[in-house]
């Protein structure tokens, strides 16, 4: 078993045109740093200095993680995890 | 080019208006590769500000799910800009992301009348496109 990443349209460049990858690690960082081995670049897509990028929300499930842990958040084996791009923008 | 039904249309306008002071956004669900807009999904303005809109992520994530479970995609996503022209703003482009849309904007600057237009923003190219609206 692993844990299911699921991957939006802009970042699938990553992934060979994946919808889904898999992944292991015991928090969402080390989840991160595992599949960057898999799939150079994504990481750097989602995570900046300080954390995850302000403009991805991640998922665990169906929680926002920055309600939860952020990258400190325990993740298992049988989890989902699903990366969206924030939409937003604004007349400035 | 961008096809729409007058309803969907309407209820655009509609919502920019009812948030008007704030910017109000949205996404047209439509079946994926159809391209084309049915089903109107107003979202909430997290920002809930006059210069600036975010989804909700908790609301975007459940909508995102029922339109993969539906096997839908998100055709247009719309915003208005309350005081400005209805034209991509530098933010608005730093954070398009989603390559397959039309990004529909509305202003409602002009109590009298909207301005509703439609562009495509691929990477940081944003280019208009003409809008028909059909009933």
């Amino acid at each position: 078993m692993a844990i299911e990443v699921r991957i939006p349209t802009i970042l699938r460049t990553y992934t060979e045109g994946a919808k889904q990858v898999e992944g292991t690690g015991a928090t969402l960082g080390e989840l991160l740093a595992d599949l960057d081995r898999k799939h150079g670049g994504l990481r750097d897509r989602l995570v900046d200095d300080g954390g995850l990028r302000r403009f991805v929300n991640v998922y665990l499930n169906d929680e926002d993680v920055r309600f939860l842990a952020g990258l400190d958040t325990p993740v298992k084996d049988g989890d989902t995890v699903t990366v969206l791009p924030a939409v937003a923008g604004g007349a400035i | 080019m961008l096809t729409i039904t007058r309803n969907l249309y309407d209820k655009i306008v509609a919502h920019a208006r009812a948030d008007h002071p704030d910017e109000a956004c949205g996404v047209l669900a439509g079946p994926a590769g159809s391209d084309r807009p049915e089903r109107f999904i107003p979202m909430t303005n997290a920002a809930r500000s006059p210069t600036f809109y975010e989804f909700d992520s908790t609301e975007q994530f459940r909508v995102w799910k029922e339109m993969d479970e539906r096997d839908e995609e998100p055709v247009v996503i719309y915003h208005s800009h309350t005081a400005t022209e209805a034209y991509p703003s530098r933010t608005d482009i730093s954070y398009a992301n989603e390559p397959g849309a039309h990004y529909v904007l509305v202003s409602t600057r002009d109590p009298a009348s909207t301005e509703f237009r439609s562009f495509r923003i691929r990477q940081t190219a944003v280019s208009e496109e003409p809008v028909t609206v059909v009933e």
